[in-house]
């Protein structure tokens, strides 16, 4: 468990956050909603809800394209948003932000582009046992396709990567790495900062998966000197259909674009196209505009509440549960890194954990069982899943007090 | 008994449950009791894909009716298979092909019907019908 974070207790008005999240009232068969899904989706505040509305109600309009009044503002919210989200991850240029259709979108971006410029026969990707199958299968597509060789960093049984097995990995083959930053099964923080140093000593470029990390850890990407990073709108309070590529204005003036259509041109005829500038060129199409602008008033809520006080809060929660949670009978916790953040995966010896996750759900409480997308994880540790238990700032103490009643209650009706 | 007259009597057995945790020990009960699979049967091609928790289905043929086994490591889902196999085992092909299952829905777990990833039971009861179907057509 991470030791290094201030140990005052939590500052954050959770009641008073808890009304800003309409959802969060809701009954479930009868009783008050527990959600505990948020590695899967975070719940939307009112700013956001409103924002949305208000997009559809005064703004609508194509961005880019216009000359009216209503293009134009819709354009300028657009930016607005893009620069509110570099900020946000203290980029160097607006233009090293691309909006996408989410992190899936992002990586798939990164492999298609980023390989086809890049990657020849025999090069290496490497990436992590703990991947969600988002940041393997692009890189699985991509290799076949180019040839190349796909190595996996180990971990152990704590879930945390074996570092001498990865610094033994790093050859002169290796094009690219690409690592979550926060597992969503195992919650465990990666030393990314000694992986990418490692990594640029070889001058190799590193990808991180941050779609566990921007919603609970501070995140700039100038300090960690990635090359890469993405994550996902609609887990850091804002909405589905939306992401963020960040990548270094070096890498990306060098990438061929990975979508061809309206707005990523500068000019066409029938013979030849040329491609627009950064970001827009990997920009294709009308983008998810509402999605794109109200991201940004999702990361002007997080930023007002503020992003430590939020990892010292969701600390607070991690360590409650895991303390309740470890003196459940035959409970085992998944995932015992000394870096944790947001992530509480267990089983239960002799009890499935779909059975689990069936009964809790009874009782209102909303967790995810199964393999998480990350199967060759389950197979590490010779698993068919965990039941996982992933945490928002809008949780509460008492909530995982019911949890753990629940818990208790369903394995005594299993076993 | 007729597979609906079969399926009216769980409804009626479930009726008298008046929430879910009482309606689910009795699924964990009925599972609990489902008479196994024979391990021999427990291979790869007997298991019904779309389930979080693994299922195992065997279907043999005697006296012109399918008779199932089948099995799961997840309790819950043995239950739900239980009481699909006492619907449906037992009878000829013909009235397997064209049983329709309402009594999921009756007894209100109609969630265990939907596409999401994490329930095989409409994999099971599709399985069980195309094995009725593979049999009556070799009996033809």
């Amino acid at each position: 468990m991470s030791t290094d974070i201030m140990v005052a207790p939590s500052t954050l008005d959770i009641q008073q956050i808890r009304k800003d999240f309409p959802i969060l009232q809701t009954t479930v068969y009868g009783k008050p909603l527990i959600y505990f899904d948020n590695g899967a989706t975070a719940q939307k505040p009112w700013a956001v809800l409103k924002a949305i509305e208000d997009y559809y109600t005064h703004l609508n309009s194509n961005v880019h394209r216009g000359v009216h009044h209503l293009s134009q503002k819709a354009t300028d919210a657009y930016e607005a948003s893009r620069r509110k989200i570099a900020a946000f991850l203290n980029a160097r240029h607006d233009h090293e932000v691309i909006f996408t259709k989410g992190t899936t979108d992002a990586i798939n971006l990164v492999a298609y582009s980023f390989g086809k410029q890049f990657v020849k026969e025999g090069d290496t990707i490497i990436i992590s046992a703990m991947e969600h199958h988002s940041n393997i299968v692009p890189w699985q597509i991509m290799c076949e396709d180019r040839k190349a060789h796909l190595k996996v960093i180990p971990i152990n049984e704590k879930g945390e990567l074996k570092m001498d097995d990865f610094s033994a990995l790093l050859d002169k083959t290796v094009k690219l790495i690409a690592v979550a930053y926060v597992s969503n099964t195992l919650g465990t923080i990666n030393p990314v900062k000694e992986i990418i140093g490692q990594a640029h000593q070889h001058n190799i470029p590193v990808l991180l998966d941050a779609a566990q990390a921007v919603q609970h850890i501070p995140v700039d990407v100038q300090d960690l000197d990635v090359d890469f990073l993405v994550f996902s709108g609609h887990k850091i309070y804002g909405p589905t259909g939306i992401g963020i590529l960040y990548g270094k204005e070096e890498w990306l003036n060098q990438m061929p674009p990975y979508q061809g259509g309206g707005s990523m041109i500068k000019q066409v005829t029938l013979e030849k196209t040329t491609y627009h500038d950064l970001p827009f060129r990997f920009e294709a199409g009308t983008p998810n505009i509402e999605a794109c602008i109200c991201l940004g008033t999702a990361i002007d809520y997080v930023t007002n509440i503020g992003i430590p006080a939020i990892q010292q809060y969701e600390h607070e929660l991690l360590e409650y549960a895991t303390e309740k949670l470890s003196v459940i009978d035959k409970l085992r916790i998944i995932g015992t890194a000394a870096q944790k953040s947001g992530v509480l995966s267990f089983i239960v010896e002799g009890v499935h954990p779909y059975d689990v996750g069936v009964l809790l759900d009874k009782l209102g409480i909303a967790v995810r069982t199964g393999h998480h997308c990350t199967q060759p994880l389950m197979e590490c540790f010779g698993i068919p899943g965990t039941v996982r238990v992933s945490f928002a700032f809008y949780n509460t103490k008492e909530e995982i007090d019911q949890l753990a009643a629940g818990v208790t209650r369903a394995v005594a009706m299993l076993t | 008994m007729t597979i609906n007259e079969i399926q009216d009597e769980l409804i009626d057995e479930f009726s008298m449950f008046g929430d879910w945790m009482e309606k689910y020990e009795y699924i964990i009960q009925l599972g609990k009791e489902l008479p196994l699979i024979k391990e021999e049967y427990k291979q790869p091609e007997n298991l019904i894909r779309g389930c979080q928790a693994q299922v195992w289905l065997h279907a043999d043929f005697q006296d012109g009716r399918v008779h199932f086994t089948a099995d799961s490591d997840a309790i819950i889902t043995k239950g739900l298979v239980s009481m699909v196999v006492r619907v449906l085992s037992g009878h000829t092909a013909e009235e397997i092909i064209n049983s329709e299952l309402y009594f999921v829905d009756k007894i209100g777990l109609r969630e265990h019907l939907s596409v999401t990833r994490s329930n095989g039971l409409l994999a099971m009861i599709k399985q069980m019908k195309i094995y009725a179907l593979a049999h009556q057509a070799k009996a033809n």
